[in-house]
């Protein structure tokens, strides 16, 4: 008797889940979602999990994933517990979106008071009502993988953001998704756009109920219209069980700024692909990040900035902190086509490694056809500074506190970056809980 | 209050001090002079607890403590400041606030109450306006983008707030500007006591004209070559250290027949 491949079980499995949710996935009854979930479920039955000979995802293995069922979380009523959770973490002074395993709950969530002409729903809503949004931001959609694809066959909700020209959305838009239920899958799709000169802050915060083992499979797409500001902040805080696969990609128009801040601190095994095209002339970049790890977390961020026209601009600026047997991949991809004169790039990813178990790979890739630019770069990978230590210690601070200050302050130069003050606020304390003799360093920052 | 007994050390393998001897009562003043690279800094970190440091021979006493078991912030909650000749930089991590948790870890330790806040911010303006430096410099980040001399002053700062008993001073007068000179020997003048020592490393003569002290003693080779008063360092000022380190090569050649 010869086995069954693994990857070939799971396309299986996924095919199976697709043949029987797909009447009721949301939009059914529109034939160019039919026709894209087809594409994408055909693309997926191709190429299934990429592995580890993919070389994006070499030193990323999603067997895990693949060998255990996923099924799809359905939408149910958000119980005591769940409501809980919510009302804790929900930003003050923000819009709040929440998802449950992937669903919107409407009675959690609350988007009063939005400005005229802004949207700030779910996108199995937005089916029903407004189909011609969610179809011109899908439209020309191409899968980069299989996760991407099983997302377009499979997406069930996720948040619509749609801002008129001209408008600035004062209020942070808080989206919070959280994965309650063991052993299923989110499969959400989040759509931003951002008209000519409109402006908005959105956080994509993912968190759990406790312990909570759940995959969640994410993929955003933002577009941004000449001279709309867009601050997207990314915070994972999922559990050490969960699996955690997310893509976010924008384009970006003339004069437009785009700000991304990718929070990881939670789940066994994240990924995250971010990238952004700058479409038009003179559009800026700002990517920041702050990976932290430890135990056997695995952690992984795939980043990809495009200068396609002149003047561009573009700031990355990444930093991990990893212990126990943690292991992180940085891999910053930076392309400067031949049309894009005058571009100025700069790239760095710092790493503390604060075990001999601990390992990280940084790859900085840039790829340059243009000739009149200015790009740089700089990857390190280093412990706590000896004598910065040695300096604490000798004005009388004992060794654990140094430490510990001293990986708080490397993170905080993140988080810092920031603007959303409660948010900021939140991820400094969860910071510092999580480091050894935390609360004695509180009143050193 | 301080002992120090053939004391070795090795830095990445090489042996940089062959033998220190050197004691320093309460009350006194030490300077220590002596070329570049003779081990005067090595001896700073090794009396502070710098642990990258391997000490191969030798003891340490003070006060009633065997030092050299001691870790670094032990040392200094017994008493013990270093002023480092080059001020760490220490990005996000508050100037003020690090001063505080310092002089708090040195009272707890001496079984005095903890300074609040406002107590505490009182003491570090008075000891200011001691090093004339200003306010701005207490909410920055330890050292971060500070000048050289400011970096002396605020090691001078740090000192006047924690009143050590045994203050180790390396170089910190190197880089300063007369004035601020001045500043940092009042500073140290005003720390003055019969309970206290100080040891100063330097290489000017200059900064002796305001502190006087008591013993002068060069360094070189990683060994005490010479030690005298003041007038010591009056004659290294005229002489340079060639003429010591002859004599000192003369001394060992006639030793070793
Ligand atoms: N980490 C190190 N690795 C190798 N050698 C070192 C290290 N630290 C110090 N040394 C060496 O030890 C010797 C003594 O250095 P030290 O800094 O103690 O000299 P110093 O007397 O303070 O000199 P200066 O007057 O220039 O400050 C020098 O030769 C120096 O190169
Ligand atoms: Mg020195």
């Amino acid at each position: 008797m010869t086995a069954v491949p693994m990857d070939r079980l799971a396309r299986e499995r996924y095919l199976a889940e697709f043949s029987e949710l797909e009447a009721r996935l949301p939009g059914t009854r529109l034939p160019w979602l039919a026709k894209a979930r087809r594409d994408a479920l055909e693309r997926f039955a191709e190429t299934g999990f990429p592995t580890t000979r993919n070389e994006d995802w070499k030193y990323t293995n999603v067997a895990a994933i693949e060998k255990r069922p996923f099924p799809a979380a359905r939408v149910a009523a958000a119980d005591d517990a769940v409501a809980r959770r919510a009302g804790e973490l929900a930003l003050d002074g923000a819009y709040l979106m929440v998802f449950v395993d992937g669903h919107l709950s409407l009675p959690l969530s609350r988007v009063t008071g939005l400005p005229t002409g802004v949207a700030v729903q779910g996108l199995a809503e937005t089916l029903e009502a407004r189909s011609d949004l969610v179809e011109a931001l899908l439209a020309g959609e191409s899968c980069s993988n299989g996760f991407e694809a099983l997302n377009l066959a499979l997406m069930a909700d996720g948040a619509v953001i749609y801002l008129p020209r001209g408008v600035a959305l004062e209020r942070p838009v808080h989206v919070l998704y959280l994965a309650t239920r063991d052993g299923t899958a989110s499969h959400i799709r989040n759509l931003i756009l951002a008209e000519d000169g409109s402006e908005a802050t959105v956080i994509e915060h993912y968190a759990a109920l406790n312990g909570t083992a759940s995959f969640t499979n994410a993929v955003t797409r933002i577009r941004q219209g000449n001279n709309a500001r867009v601050e997207h902040i990314k915070l994972q805080q999922e559990s050490p069980k969960a699996y955690h696969v997310a893509a976010i990609q924008s384009l970006a128009g003339r004069d437009s700024r785009f700000t991304s801040h990718s929070i990881a601190l939670g789940a066994a095994l994240s990924r995250n692909d971010i990238s952004t095209r700058l479409d038009d002339e003179n559009a800026e970049c700002h990517l920041n990040g702050l990976y932290m790890a430890g135990g056997r977390q695995h952690v992984d961020h795939h980043t990809r900035i495009d200068h396609a026209k002149p003047r561009g601009v573009s700031r990355e600026y990444y930093r991990g902190v990893l212990d126990g047997a943690a292991r992180a991949v940085f891999n910053g991809k930076v392309v400067v086509h031949a049309d894009a004169q005058h571009t100025d790039a700069h790239q760095s990813n710092n790493n503390l490694l604060l075990s001999r178990e601990a390992e990280v790979d940084t790859k900085p890739q840039l790829e340059i056809f243009a000739d009149d630019v200015k790009c740089t770069h700089g990857a390190t990978v280093g412990q706590l500074d000896p004598d910065m230590l040695f300096y604490l210690r000798s004005r009388g601070m004992e060794e654990a506190q140094a430490r510990s200050l001293l990986t708080y302050a490397f993170a905080e130069d993140v988080i810092t970056r920031i603007k959303v003050a409660p948010l900021r606020a939140r991820i400094e304390e969860f910071l510092i809980h999580r480091l050894p003799e935390g609360g004695s360093i509180k009143e050193l920052l | 209050m301080l002992e120090i007994r053939n004391l070795q050390v090795k830095v990445e393998g090489k042996l940089i001090l062959k033998g220190i001897d050197l004691k320093v009562n309460a009350g006194e003043v030490h300077a220590i002079m002596g070329p570049n690279g003779s081990g005067k800094s090595t001896l700073a970190h090794v009396l502070a607890g710098r642990e990258s440091y391997e000490v191969t021979e030798g003891k340490v006493t003070y006060l009633s403590h065997n030092l050299l078991e001691l870790p670094p912030e032990e040392r200094a909650r017994e008493g013990v400041f270093l002023a480092f000749q080059y001020p760490v930089e220490i990005p996000g991590v508050n100037n003020v606030y690090l001063l505080k948790a310092a002089l708090n870890a040195m009272r707890k330790h001496g079984g005095l109450e903890e300074l609040d806040a406002m107590d505490f911010l009182k003491l570090v303006k008075d000891k200011m306006k001691l090093v004339e430096i200003g306010e701005e410099f207490l909410y920055r980040a330890v050292n971060e983008g500070f000048s050289g001399g400011e970096k002396k002053r605020n090691e001078i700062l740090q000192m006047a707030v924690l009143e050590p008993k045994l203050a180790i001073l390396d170089e910190t007068d190197s880089g300063l500007d007369i004035d601020a000179l001045k500043i940092v020997a009042h500073g140290v003048n005003s720390l003055r006591s019969p309970e206290r020592a100080m040891i100063l490393v330097t290489h000017y003569q200059r900064l002796l004209n305001y502190i006087v002290p008591d013993h002068v003693h060069v360094l070189s080779g990683g060994r005490i070559v010479k030690s005298g008063g003041r007038e010591l360092a009056l004659e290294l000022e005229a002489r340079g250290y060639g003429w010591i380190e002859q004599e000192a090569a003369g001394a060992a050649r006639a030793e070793a027949k």
